[in-house]
């Protein structure tokens, strides 16, 4: 009967793991971001990483990347959640739509490869009508297309979940009350389905700024991220030190767009009109 | 002139479910109406067909003489409470009060002031900053009636709206919303399945099952009058026996002969008898007009509810203020008027154009 007086030892190997698969990680990371290659202390990388231009390109370069993917699978998801919230056999096509994200990253980064190619389907069936071969692999849109197909489940899936959890007569009251379909949207449904969204958002737009293989294998290295940079250095370039003072750099983004987007919405407070 | 009519309203979902057969009803302005009836009637069909939350498979509604059929709910003159009160939870009181006048863009100015008046007259002062999550059912209720009021709807539509409430505050929301629709004067369409509910608040009830009107009548008359086995079951407790017309003011029931107040029936009509359990009342058997012996009773606190069986086997739901012995014989004791004769297979309509029609002719006989 000691572990009912003792139930912290139920925790005892998740704590193990945490200690040393996470914790332990992420104090390495911020030692040798703070190290030279001879185990001197500096601050030289980070000295490095701020006067020098190239890195703050790629940190915008990579924000900028994370909105749009983010941006477009918004765009492309609350639609379509909305609609999922409608249909009969929900279940169903939440499956399909679950589905291809229990096949592996790289398998569906080379079926994208197949598709976009210059001999792929896209393009064999644009010769169909007389156009030309449009080059679409290793561009920004390719890129961006793909990023985005491999995220929206991640985005559907909360969105979902806030939707369906919001009770119809919520809606029906708004029109009864005189709201516009319009209205009824911004001043009912999208508030009631905010936490949805903000941990969409978080899903996507966090592991979106470390990208590193689909900038290879679809962007062809033109879209140079953080998480690209981060490669180089530990396995092209083996300067450590350099890609682990980016790395601490990107958690510290991480964390910021975590209380952005994490903060509860303050209740009670008026409808926004502008 | 009616505020509201449904005239011919069928409603038939797509799996051929028939939830409403030519229903056809007319509201007048500033009355207190009930649509009651057990679930599946069709009575909150009715109403969310008045709010334009569904559309009818066929017939018309209008309002002021004018076809609204049509017309988003929205653009409806009319606000509903509902069931569940429907309040939004990422607003506080005084913003979910004021959702409908902030649509309408009306001055910040004239919104305090109507809110402020919408919850004072629900008895909700200094609630305006309150969470819906910090309310009770009972205060959510007024805030969910204050929000529709605050828009001055034509008609105030109420979905089993205190159906969620314990008994003693649905009791106090009983007389509050009566209070309430004095006050503003405007219609109330109230939904419930509860029959006290019906007959304590109501102007008119409209008795439903199956999707038809059963009985239209003030409580008075659906309580003393009603035109069916379906409305004497479902209105009140009462025992309904078998039972044949003699003549006019006169039927047999329980091998018995007695007189009643009802006339204008064939000679040996086959007929159902209602009597009320509370009309009937407990004498010795020598001054009984029926003779049964009680089996069980049970004490409810202000009567006795006795159950007992006469020399047909027939069994009779008797209210009495004092107990009686068990398997003793009683005498049942009750008025020829409260004796209530019911056709088989009357309509409402039929029933009345009997009622006028015996009841001019005993006048005369006067």
């Amino acid at each position: 009967m000691k572990n009912k007086r003792h139930p912290g030892l139920f925790a005892i190997p998740y704590v193990l793991w945490i200690a040393f698969f996470v914790i332990l990680p992420i104090l390495l990371i911020v030692w040798y971001s703070f190290t030279n290659t001879n185990q001197h202390l500096t601050l030289q990388n980070y000295h490095t990483f701020f006067a020098n231009g190239t890195f703050l390109r790629m940190s915008l370069n990579s924000f900028w990347y994370a909105f749009l993917i983010t941006l477009a699978t918004l765009l492309i998801s609350y639609p379509a959640a909305y609609f999922l919230t409608k249909l009969k056999k929900q279940q169903f096509w939440l499956l399909l739509i679950i589905l291809p994200t229990w096949i592996n990253l790289l398998l569906k980064a080379y079926a994208f490869i197949g598709i976009l190619g210059r001999q792929g389907l896209v393009n064999q069936f644009l010769q169909l009508f007389g156009l030309g071969p449009v080059n679409m692999l290793f561009t920004n849109f390719g890129f961006l297309l793909v990023a985005t197909y491999i995220e929206i489940p991640f985005m559907i899936l909360p969105i979902y979940n806030a939707i369906v959890a919001i009770d119809p007569a919520l809606i029906q009251a708004s029109e009864d009350l005189g709201a516009s379909k319009w209205q009824t949207f911004r001043f009912v449904l999208w508030p009631l389905s905010r936490a949805g969204v903000e941990s969409g958002i978080q899903a996507i737009f966090i592991p979106s700024l470390s990208l590193f293989m689909l900038t290879r294998l679809i962007g062809g290295n033109r879209v140079i991220t953080l998480g690209t940079a981060i490669e180089e250095y530990f396995m092209t370039t083996m300067n450590w030190n350099m890609g682990a003072t980016i790395g601490v750099i990107l958690i510290v983004m991480m964390i910021l767009v975590m209380l952005l987007t994490g903060n509860k919405p303050a209740h009670g407070r008026r409808m926004h009109h502008e | 002139m009616n505020i509201i009519e449904l005239k011919h309203v069928t409603k038939r979902y797509d799996d051929g479910f028939v939830a409403l057969h030519d229903i056809n009803l007319a509201l007048e302005p500033g009355k207190f109406y009930s649509l009651l009836g057990p679930s599946g009637s069709g009575k909150t069909t009715i109403l969310r067909i008045i709010a334009g939350f569904t559309q009818p498979t066929a017939g018309e509604i209008s309002f002021n003489g004018q076809d609204l059929t049509q017309t988003d709910a929205a653009k409806r003159p009319f606000n509903t409470v509902f069931q569940n009160y429907a309040l939004f939870p990422h607003l506080n009181v005084f913003e979910n009060v004021a959702f409908g006048l902030r649509l309408k863009q009306v001055k910040a100015k004239d919104v305090q002031a109507a809110v402020k008046a919408a919850l004072h007259l629900v008895r909700l002062d200094h609630y305006d900053s309150r969470e819906i999550s910090a309310l009770s059912g009972g205060q959510q209720q007024r805030v969910a009636i204050a929000r529709a009021i605050v828009n001055q709807p034509q008609v105030l539509l109420l979905d089993e709206s205190l159906s969620a409430l314990d008994k003693r505050l649905r009791k106090e929301m009983q007389f509050e919303l009566r209070a309430i629709q004095k006050k503003l004067g405007i219609t109330f369409v109230f939904v419930t399945h509860d029959q006290e509910e019906a007959l304590s608040m109501s102007d008119t009830i409209f008795v439903l099952n199956d999707g038809e009107v059963q009985q239209v009548g003030s409580p008075v008359d659906i309580y003393d009058e009603p035109v069916n086995d379906f409305v004497a079951r479902f209105i009140g407790d009462s025992n309904i026996l078998p039972g044949r017309m003699l003549g006019d003011f006169e039927v047999e029931f329980a091998n018995r002969r007695f007189k009643c107040a009802d006339a204008g029936m064939g000679m040996n009509e086959k007929v159902e008898i209602v009597l009320r359990p509370e009309d009937l009342t407990v004498v010795v058997p020598e001054q009984g007009k029926l003779v049964v012996r009680a089996q069980t009773q049970l004490f409810l606190g202000d009567h006795f509810e006795i159950k007992a069986v006469d020399t047909e086997q027939h069994e009779w739901l008797i209210r009495a203020t004092n107990s009686v012995d068990l398997n003793e014989p009683l005498g049942l004791s009750f008025k020829p008027e409260d004796i209530h004769v019911m056709r088989l297979n009357e309509s409402q309509a039929e029933f009345d154009a009997r009622l006028e029609q015996y009841e001019g002719a005993s006048e005369d006989e006067k």
